[in-house]
């Protein structure tokens, strides 16, 4: 411990924290830009100066570790008017058009701008031009809002590993783009959105399909079905400030009803559904020694990632389509047919965390005809926008539950938004098929929670099942390399692309708030820990659809519909 | 045509990056990107980070060179002879800014501190050939003297190793 004086309180901080934790740790607050917690400082942007006696500059406070008798200023005029300056400058060379900006209301930008009482604008210099970055599907950049603070190109290279986009040229034309300034499409970039999660600014935000789904749902053709995905409902009340891990399920029903979508369905069906599938899938490969390790292809992410790193091993990925896409499906053949309906005229809308999901949607192995399986993909956030335009006062609203039939899921389904989840449900599944007994330890605590790469062994009948959950896709690494060497020992493994699992989803609610992922994860384990049926296989609604339509799993017609293949891609 | 740079280096070295891409240009006169994404695997950084040391330093460039290279001189003494409108009649007659190079590729622009040749103010090189006390009205003509002029060698080496 060392005792330090910060604003003429005494500080008691561990060795090796620095000012900026210390501070924090009696109620201190500093800006911050370009310091993301857990990462190395960079010290790039200097807006958390402090200044320290007997040293002649201002010091950055997140890479100045504390030292025994310390005497630190945080707030003085000269800090204060320090920390003026560079937001001014970083304003003036920013488009002023926060009234039109996605991020208006949450933006460092204008917080600190705020916060440092700017009135006028006393520089005024060259600003940037730079055009937006409109390329994907899933996401724009858009270089005139960047601050360069950084944050995104340390997320992308330090947690994610992948290194899509990086600092460019310098001085006054230094970027953040992608390699040749060619757009992320042309980039190996997997559209996770963690960078978004991270950038205090709108320079980087989901490409939005709202537009899309208002004519959609204005159409007087169009027969519109919505499907919410397990991780929304366990985010969506933090947008509007409820307490971090509440269950909005009941009001995202009613809301989106209230929209004007004709049927609300949950996409925790089709997770079941998918287990089904990619149980099965596992158990002949098992048997029948098809390519093992088997790996989850829930996440489209993971599977951009795999198809451009290391296509020769797309073999081990399930041939199972994601969930929503495989509800999207179902809507447009087995649920059109039955409600008479031209499957043309559905137009299915999935509420996604995340913003690969939009680049699935327009795969074009995941559609018939030229018909997608899904239409659009509105991230949390875009719902969010869809509710306030529509002026719904989302925290007023009653609960209301899904329609019938592909509403109905298992708590095994709920728990597909945390990491891990998809392993411990397709298990349940598997060891039923494998011994024809339920299995009775129901929480594999070994692969929740937040580690990086999270194993088990399952003994099932005679076989011992090694798998492992990759819990963001920083971590994939070493278990390819395996692979590729001939020594892995599993038999299937999870992988989810972004930290945390889809909870923690790129299209996700921002804010810099801690420990949200846990606390998130924690929303869909109650479910499950409250449901009645809590295994795949009880799912009546899923029993009638093989009744009536797939007949068995693994049919000819399941793989029709519900599967799907992969292929190498170039960059 | 590249492989032997490689075999210099460790694998995984990421200190070696500079020199292998320093090397690289001196093969081909520039960084042909496919080159690139090979260095990339070879050095183990991402091919975005690459491309941030190129266009950070300098020395680096992306494109080939064109066939002539005009200089303009930028130091004190073209300055205060108006080099900035000789600059500036250049990009106009050839349609592109200094740094860059034609469509064609028939020529690139670059700009130099100071040529050392002041007595003769203003003036720009082409190639290795002087051209002083010039005024914007001269520009037409010399950039025609230059047009017919065959390829430079890094495009024929470039073209070789299919990298253009
Ligand atoms: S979306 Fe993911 S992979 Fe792409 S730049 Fe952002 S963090 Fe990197
Ligand atoms: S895009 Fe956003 S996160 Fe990335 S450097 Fe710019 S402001 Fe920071
Ligand atoms: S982990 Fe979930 S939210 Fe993240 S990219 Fe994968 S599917 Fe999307
Ligand atoms: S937050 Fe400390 S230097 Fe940027």
């Amino acid at each position: 411990m060392v005792e330090l004086t910060i604003n003429n309180l005494q500080v008691k901080a561990e060795e090796g924290m620095t000012i900026l934790e210390a501070a924090k740790s009696v109620g201190i607050s500093v800006p911050t830009l370009c310091h993301l917690k857990d990462l190395v400082p960079s010290g790039a942007c200097r807006i958390c100066s402090v200044e320290v006696e007997g040293m002649r500059g201002l010091i950055p406070s997140c890479a100045y570790p504390v030292s025994e008798g310390m005497q630190v200023e945080t707030n003085s005029p000269r800090v204060r008017r320090a920390r003026k300056t560079i937001v001014e400058l970083l304003v003036e060379d920013h488009p002023q058009d926060c009234l039109i900006c996605v991020r208006n209301k949450n933006c460092e930008l204008q917080d600190l701008s705020a916060v440092y009482g700017l009135r006028e604008h006393r520089y005024h210099g060259e600003s940037k031009e730079h055009s937006v970055d409109l390329s994907s599907p899933s996401m724009e950049r858009d270089p005139a809002k960047c601050i360069l603070c950084g944050r995104c190109v340390r997320v992308c290279n330090e947690i994610q590993k992948i290194g899509a986009i990086d600092f460019a040229n310098r001085g006054f034309q230094s970027i953040v783009t992608t390699p040749y300034n060619k757009g992320l499409s042309q980039s190996d970039c997997i559209l996770c959105g963690q960078c978004i999660l991270v950038c205090p600014t709108a320079a980087l935000r989901e490409n939005s399909s709202m537009k899309a789904v208002s004519t959609a749902l204005q159409s007087k053709t169009k027969y519109t079905i919505v499907q919410i995905a397990p991780a929304v409902r366990a985010t969506l009340g933090e947008e509007y400030q409820m307490p971090l891990g509440t269950d909005v399920t009941g009001k995202l029903v009613t809301g989106l009803r209230r929209l004007g979508f004709k049927k609300v369905f949950d996409t925790n069906f089709a997770a079941d559904l998918t287990i089904w599938e990619e149980a099965n899938e596992l158990v002949n490969r098992v048997k029948e020694g098809g390519s093992l390790p088997m790996f989850t292809s829930c996440c489209p992410g993971w599977v951009k990632y795999i198809e451009t790193k290391a296509p020769e091993l797309l073999a081990h990925v399930s041939s199972c389509k994601s969930p929503h896409e495989m509800e999207g499906a179902v809507l447009k053949t087995y649920y059109a047919k039955k409600l008479g309906i031209n499957p043309k005229d559905v137009y299915v809308v999935s509420i996604m965390p995340c913003t690969v999901k939009k680049f699935e949607a327009s795969r074009a192995e995941l559609s018939e005809h030229t018909m997608p399986d899904v239409d659009a993909v509105l991230t949390t956030r875009e719902l969010v926008r869809f509710f306030e335009v529509a002026g719904i006062d989302f925290e007023d609203l009653n609960d209301d539950k899904f329609d019938d039939p592909l509403g109905e899921s298992t708590g095994a389904a709920a728990i597909f938004g945390a990491s891990g989840g998809v392993m411990e449900a397709a298990l349940r599944m598997a060891y039923h098929t494998l011994t024809g007994e339920h299995l009775d330890n129901l929480e594999l605590n070994a692969i929740r929670g937040a580690g990086g790469i999270k194993e088990a062994t399952i003994p099932i009948g005679g076989l011992n099942l090694n798998v492992a959950v990759v819990n963001g896709i920083g971590n994939i690494g070493p278990i390819l390399d395996e692979i590729k060497a001939g020594t892995s020992k599993y038999h299937f493994i999870e992988v989810m692309s972004c930290p945390g699992g889809c909870i923690n989803g790129g299209g996700q609610p921002i804010h810099q708030k801690t420990d949200k992922v846990l606390q998130r994860m924690k929303v869909l384990y109650d479910i499950d820990k409250k449901s009645v049926k809590r295994r795949s296989y009880e799912n009546e609604s899923i029993k009638t659809l093989y009744k009536e339509f797939f007949i068995e799993q693994g049919s000819h017609r399941a793989h029709e519909i519900l599967h799907t293949s992969y292929h190498e891609r170039k960059i | 045509m590249h492989q032997y740079i490689f075999d210099n280096y460790t694998k995984n070295d990421k200190s070696s990056l500079i020199p292998i891409m320093q090397e690289v240009q001196s093969v081909y006169g520039y960084l042909p990107e496919k080159v690139m994404k090979e260095v990339s695997g070879y050095v183990g950084l991402p091919l975005s980070r690459i491309y941030g040391v190129a266009t950070f330093y300098n020395m680096f460039r992306l494109a080939p060179l064109g066939e002539n290279i005009i200089k303009v001189c930028r130091g004190t003494a073209c300055h205060v002879k108006n080099s900035a409108n000789l600059l500036f009649a250049i990009e106009n007659t050839l349609g592109i800014k200094a740094g860059e190079t034609t469509k064609d590729r028939k020529f690139t622009i670059e700009l130099v501190n100071c040529i050392g040749a002041c007595s003769i103010a203003p003036v720009i090189t082409v190639n290795d050939d002087y051209h002083g006390r010039i005024t914007t009205k001269d520009i037409p003509s010399i950039i025609k003297k230059y047009s017919g002029k065959q390829k430079a060698a890094g495009i024929e080496k470039a073209e070789e190793a299919g990298t253009v």
